[in-house]
């Protein structure tokens, strides 16, 4: 029976995603495109927002991934603690640098944002704190990875940092909530119908999340393969030195 | 376990490091304040409540990294980690040291450093309570740093890149406890939480930090 683990062998994970990647590629780009020139330029300006709103299509995907791709990090991570894939501790190394950017993107249209509709660029509210600090706990990840030299060391040691981590953004999340009461809007995407912003916005919005999430799968796969390769041509070279 | 408590302590007292470091610094930064923001009484009253705290949390820093560096160079760790303690309570009992090192002495010290900073007198007790409390958490956290960057050469600035966002939460609470009691406001829910983030942590972490030490040692 087909199941999830075969793709822990690192042949059959590149086969499958090298095969995958294209279509994932161009439907990334597709719904990209799709989504934000819908956004920008075929739906209406908002009665109190005007033309600022439109912003909102990059901002919302983009804070969205990056929350989740410290989640997606934080399962993988799990996974490589417990049944030591490699390839599931790469995919976890290769998340990092999008999720932070991500986060600084998020962090960057809100300021671009607030500043015609809040008049200011920054404020200390819990939603933009949080997404700081958690820009912080991907720096830390990252810088991690970076310090340590052998690869199954550094695996190890940020996934336990990934999960001590988790744990503790969580904890800073709702800490912040306690410290200062906010300025951000409540959730402008939920499922429950009636807390949804129009129809008009909403389509738009989901095409262009779905075009963030393909891009981000795309781009994982990209570089968790170029990962891959790099620890081959790596294990080569020290075999031609041996041998 | 007790054995080796005395020792940690007798050498942060005797080996020229750590002790009394952290009360210096801590002593610094509490007079370069007001060289920054002015010695308006009124305004260095207002913020003493975070800034003391800021300035305990970043004195807490300056030690941590030296909590397993040294016993990793001349290989002593590698001689605790056979013993037969287990290494959660090693690391806890290092953590203990390093709070009575660094953390009592600040948590006695503050009453002074609050009066530099001119805070309200019916502010003492709630800092005072509210360091003794959330101090041990951050040397708890701080030993989870320090065993994450025990093998990397010059790991200092890693370490508090790693441990800071960590103090978060500590840092929330604590200052809120600290701001409420100078506001005559009261404090009870803040000092709970962080009386259980203290608690947590001492629990949860010496095992996390167990699990960074074996991979480190391996």
């Amino acid at each position: 029976m087909a199941s999830i683990w075969e793709y822990a062998n690192p042949l059959k994970f590149m086969r499958t995603t090298e095969a995958a990647l294209p279509f994932i590629g161009w439907a990334a780009a597709l719904c990209l495109g799709v989504g934000l020139v819908w956004g920008f330029f075929f739906t209406p300006d908002d009665f109190r927002q005007g033309s600022t709103v439109k912003i909102f299509y990059i901002h919302v995907p983009s804070a969205m991934m990056a929350i989740n791709i410290w989640v997606m990090m934080l399962i993988t991570s799990l996974i490589w603690i417990v049944r030591r894939h490699h390839v599931s501790a790469l995919a976890a190394r290769a998340a990092a640098p999008i999720g932070a950017v991500m986060t600084l993107i998020a962090l960057f249209t809100g300021a671009v944002w607030g500043q015609p509709m809040w008049g200011t660029w920054w404020a200390w509210d819990p939603r933009l704190t949080s997404f700081l600090i958690l820009f912080l706990f991907y720096l830390g990840y990252m810088a991690l990875w970076a310090a340590i030299e052998n690869d199954d060391t550094a695996a190890d040691l940020t996934s336990i940092l990934c999960l001590v981590g988790s744990v503790f953004a969580l904890l800073s999340r709702y800490a912040v909530n306690f410290w200062n009461q906010g300025l951000h809007q409540g959730a402008s995407l939920s499922l429950d119908k009636k807390e949804n912003v129009a129809d008009v916005f909403w389509y738009p919005a989901l095409v262009s999340i779905a075009g963030f999430v393909l891009l981000f799968v795309a781009l994982v796969i990209v570089r968790t393969n170029t990962e891959i390769r790099a620890r081959r041509a790596r294990a080569l070279m020290a075999r031609e030195r041996l041998g | 376990m007790i054995a080796l408590l005395a020792r940690d302590l007798r050498l942060a007292v005797r080996a020229g490091g750590g002790f009394g470091l952290g009360l210096s610094f801590f002593l610094i930064v509490i007079v370069l304040i007001p060289f920054g923001v002015g010695p308006e009484t009124g305004l260095l009253g207002r913020i003493a409540p975070g800034v003391l705290w800021v300035a305990a949390l970043l004195a807490c820093l300056l030690s941590l990294d030296r909590m397993f560096a040294l016993d990793f160079e001349d290989g002593s760790l590698d001689l605790l980690v056979t013993s037969p303690l287990p290494l959660e309570g090693i690391i806890t009992v290092k953590a203990v040291a390093h709070w009575l090192t660094t953390g009592l002495p600040l948590v006695a010290a503050a009453p002074v450093f609050a009066l530099l900073m001119n805070l309200p007198g019916h502010g003492y007790f709630a800092l005072v309570l509210s360091l003794l409390i959330g101090t041990p958490a951050l040397s708890v956290i701080g030993a989870f740093g320090a065993a994450l960057t025990v093998g990397i050469k010059r790991g200092g600035l890693l370490l508090s890149l790693l441990v800071l966002p960590l103090y978060v939460p500590t840092l929330i609470f604590g200052a809120e406890v600290a701001r409420r009691g100078a506001e005559s406001q009261p404090y009870t829910s803040p000092l709970l939480l962080l009386a259980g983030i203290s608690f947590a942590a001492l629990a949860l972490l010496p095992m996390a930090s167990a699990a960074v030490l074996r991979v480190n040692l391996r």
